[in-house]
């Protein structure tokens, strides 16, 4: 096991590496250059232009960036915004808002998407499988954007029942509203797998020999039916996890939270490169942890699964 | 009404904009006492906070409320004496400038070196401030803008006391005074250059407001200043300002009653906002002018007698009401001239300003005279970049009123990025493009010198006219402000035969307020007088 974990975290290092190159040379291909932009319709004289460009590096050729940014990473020193910010300065606020964000989108997906997708798979055709199953496939179908302004005008400001941004005040409280929009889609994506999956194991043979065994229902079903239908369902939510922190950009931007999603996105406005990679980055590194863990989640869920 | 905003839920290009944007919104803290504190949007400042480096609107309106420059402008425009107390010439190039008492927040008085140091700093290369071109105009700017500068101070600024300072101009400008309001001419106390990075954290101002706290895309909150003496008192508790990155979020807080005002309103909400009974609305005219510019020697369009005809047609081929009625739900004035409504001296009916009026049976007839010269051939082509708010949509209307008006092929052609259009549009590789103008300071001669006059910093369509170039002489060496007017409406009948762009109309500045915000009032650049601001 352990070598296993050694190799998986080994191989993270290329991943790494490739992903930042990609990264960098997207934003380096990005038409238009960024420090001119940065004085709109009125430019600057070339000295001013040529001074900034030496300092982010940007008269550098775009291998040279990428080792110079690489070289700074080692030493844990990111690079500096457009505002002369260090970008590691700007992760660190707002990743633990986005990390927090995140974990409550999944605690809700997993939680209520289990659960409804274990009751509707049990009582498969009946009323409430069928109203789970067309109330996910409304939630898939809605584009996030419209869910988020929707829950937001209703609870946020009809209702009062939540505030209707977040801002600076990132609460479980305040962030309760936007994890259940962020992770409304996974939540219908969870509920269906979870429901196939125990509709299938419900008639499988392991599950006919427990039934056989003697044991009672409740038992079959937590011991022998969820465990092995949870498989795909931890897949989804281990890669999901990731997902939910890169897609955060969309319910950030409505609930104004000042996280990880919201930073990229003004960095890639403004051709930001240290900040936009090093972002990128963590959320590679990001990917390779929660892929792991779901793999280590699978021996423990399926003894079949064994590591060397 | 509130249903009708929600219209928008259907609406993904809407968000896409709304995202662009940025806006920035603040939570209502009261105040023990009867004043209460004002919450406003902003966007993060995109620098550190530093007057010669703030070029944009979100560091720009903070940076405003915490200085005094020599100058200030009331509500309308008017500039009135700040911390100067006289700023006089004899000649509109030599200018001495004598200053009141004033101090900063920290108790340092303000003197001359308050002054000179900060513009000398702005200006040098080496510091590479967005906003050095500002002290273009003043003699030995030159000297310090350079790479490798050898010297680090303009010439033209002396020192001759504490209170008093002269700044040489390389030629006369009367409208100099006139500038001295805007941000990049505040002063800096002598803390700052000891490290002017943690000064733009923690900057010591002499204006209406100190800044007490700066939490980085979060909030900026701003106290008043109590040594303050000047014009703009501050009638409120203090100035709070939210941070926001999507200008849809600061609209829904002020709607739930948690942001007192948000600047612009969101385009989203622009055809339900005046209607809906959870806000204030407010429609004001503004000073930025949206237009766009013909390159000097755009085939069928160059600065000659075809060209001329051929852009008076197109002119006159634009319904300019029509678009601002149906786009943009009356959320615009259309332009009568080459500035706008809101600069003291403007004047709506300068000859040769009827190019301006939708007139499509001149149109065809001007189209029809240029094709006797030469006949046209190929499209009309608008070029723009389509990440601004509300971009596309004009241009594609505009292209489609000169396609339809004129019957001629004309197309829009889109740049997905600012960065993209204005390399494009620096390596003058564009065909008509979209040009849009907020001045600095509320002076016509802002609308012209720095994109009409020749070799302009922002002359992108190269336009070029020696009697254009000597009527904006005769307007800087003018002995009064009526004078100075007048030479600017002759310039601009210049620019009417020319037509090196065309005028479209002033943005309208659409704010709300929550309910019981009282007393707000947009300034000549359509942003809030925040200092004026008080709520129930």
């Amino acid at each position: 096991m352990f070598w296993y974990i050694a190799r998986r975290l080994l191989q993270a290092i290329p991943v790494v590496l490739g992903s930042t190159l990609l990264i960098y040379a997207m934003v380096f291909l990005q038409p238009g250059d960024p420090i001119r932009a940065l004085f709109g319709e009125r430019g600057a004289p070339d000295a001013v232009v040529e001074q900034l460009r030496n300092q982010y590096n940007l008269d550098q050729p775009f291998l040279i960036q990428w080792l110079l940014f690489l070289k700074g990473a080692i030493v844990g020193d990111l690079g500096q915004s457009f505002s002369g910010r260090p970008v590691a300065d700007m992760i660190g606020e707002a990743f633990p808002v986005t990390v927090q964000l995140a974990m409550m989108a999944l605690v809700f997906e997993a939680v209520l998407g289990v659960i409804a997708g274990t009751v509707a798979g049990l009582r498969k055709g009946k009323l409430f499988d069928s109203s789970m199953l067309v109330t996910s496939l409304v939630v898939i179908a809605v584009p996030i954007f419209v869910f988020g302004f929707l829950l937001q005008l209703v609870f946020g400001v009809k209702l009062d029942w939540f505030p209707a941004t977040v801002g600076g005040n990132a609460s479980f409280y305040n962030l309760l509203l936007p994890a259940i929009v962020l992770g409304s889609v996974s939540f219908a994506y969870v509920l269906r797998l979870t429901r196939t999956s125990v509709a299938r194991n419900m008639s499988a043979d392991h599950v006919r020999t427990a039934r056989a065994k003697g044991l009672t229902e409740g038992l079959v079903v937590r011991r022998h039916v969820l465990r092995n239908s949870l498989i795909p369902t931890v897949t989804f939510l281990g890669a999901d996890l990731g997902a939910l922190m890169a897609g955060a950009i969309v319910t950030e931007g409505i609930f104004n939270i000042p996280g990880i999603g919201n930073l990229v996105f003004r960095a890639i406005v403004l051709g930001e490169s240290p900040t936009v990679v090093s972002v990128v980055t963590v959320m590679v590194l990001v990917y390779v942890v929660t892929s792991l863990i779901v793999d280590i989640l699978y021996a423990w869920l399926d003894p079949r699964i064994r590591y060397a | 009404m509130r249903f009708t905003r929600r219209a928008r839920l259907a609406g993904v290009a809407l968000v896409a904009a709304a995202l662009v944007l940025a806006g920035c919104g603040g939570g209502g803290d009261d105040d023990a006492g009867g004043n209460k504190v004002i919450t406003a949007d902003v966007t993060e400042p995109q620098n550190p906070l530093v007057p010669t480096n703030t070029n944009e609107t979100g560091g720009g309106k903070v940076i405003d409320l915490l200085f005094a420059g020599l100058m200030t402008y009331k509500t309308d425009g008017t500039p009135e004496n700040e911390v100067a107390e006289s700023i006089e010439s004899d000649d509109n190039q030599t200018w001495t400038i004598t200053l009141k008492d004033w101090e900063f927040s920290d108790g340092t008085p303000v003197t001359a070196n308050s002054f000179v140091d900060a513009w000398n700093y702005g200006a040098l290369s080496t510091n590479a401030q967005n906003n050095s071109y500002f002290f273009e105009s003043i003699e030995g700017y030159a000297d310090v803008s350079k790479e490798n500068p050898k010297v680090k101070e303009m010439s033209g600024l002396k020192v001759v006391d504490d209170k008093t300072f002269t700044v040489k101009l390389i030629q006369p400008e009367s409208d100099f005074p006139t500038r001295l309001g805007y941000t990049a001419y505040f002063p800096l106390p002598e803390s700052a250059f000891e490290d002017m990075k943690a000064f733009g954290e923690k900057p010591i101002g002499n204006g209406p407001y100190t800044l007490e706290s700066w939490s980085h895309d979060q909030e900026l909150v701003l106290a008043p200043n109590k040594s303050y003496q000047g014009a703009r008192e501050p009638q409120n508790a203090g100035v709070t300002f939210k941070v926001y990155t999507d200008l849809e979020a600061a609209y829904t807080d002020v709607q739930a009653g948690n942001l007192d005002v948000i600047e612009i309103v969101p385009d989203g909400a622009l055809s339900s906002f005046e209607t809906d009974d959870s806000v204030q609305a407010f429609t004001e005219p503004s000073s930025a002018l949206a237009a766009f510019a013909f390159p000097n020697d755009l085939e069928h369009f160059a600065l000659d007698d075809e060209g001329r005809l051929r852009r008076k047609a197109i002119s006159m081929a634009i319904d300019r009401e029509e678009i601002t009625d149906k786009i943009f739900s009356g959320g615009r004035t259309p332009a009568k001239d080459f500035s706008a409504p809101t600069m003291p001296g403007w004047d709506d009916s300068i000859a040769g300003s009827e190019v301006l009026e939708f007139n499509p049976n001149e149109a065809k007839r001007l189209w029809a005279q240029a094709n006797d010269i030469k006949q046209f051939e190929g499209d009309f082509v608008l070029e723009t970049n389509t990440d601004g708010p509300g971009n596309k949509a004009y241009v594609e209307a505009v292209v489609n009123q000169v396609k339809n008006n004129l019957g001629i092929d004309a197309k829009p052609k889109f740049y997905a990025t600012f960065q993209e259009f204005l390399d494009a549009r620096d390596a003058r590789k564009v065909g008509a493009f979209r040009a849009g103008w907020q001045p600095d300071y509320p002076s016509i001669g802002n609308y012209l010198g720095p994109i009409y006059g020749t070799d302009a910093g922002s002359n992108d369509g190269d336009y070029s006219n020696p009697e254009f170039d000597q009527k904006l002489k005769e307007a800087n060496a003018a002995d009064s402000d009526d004078e100075r007017f007048a030479k600017y409406a002759e310039a601009q009948e210049i620019l009417f035969e020319d037509m090196p762009g065309v005028p479209l109309w002033q943005t309208d500045v659409t704010g709300a307020a929550a309910k019981g915000v009282e007393n707000l009032e947009y300034s000549w650049k359509g942003v809030p007088e925040f200092h004026n601001i008080t709520k129930e």
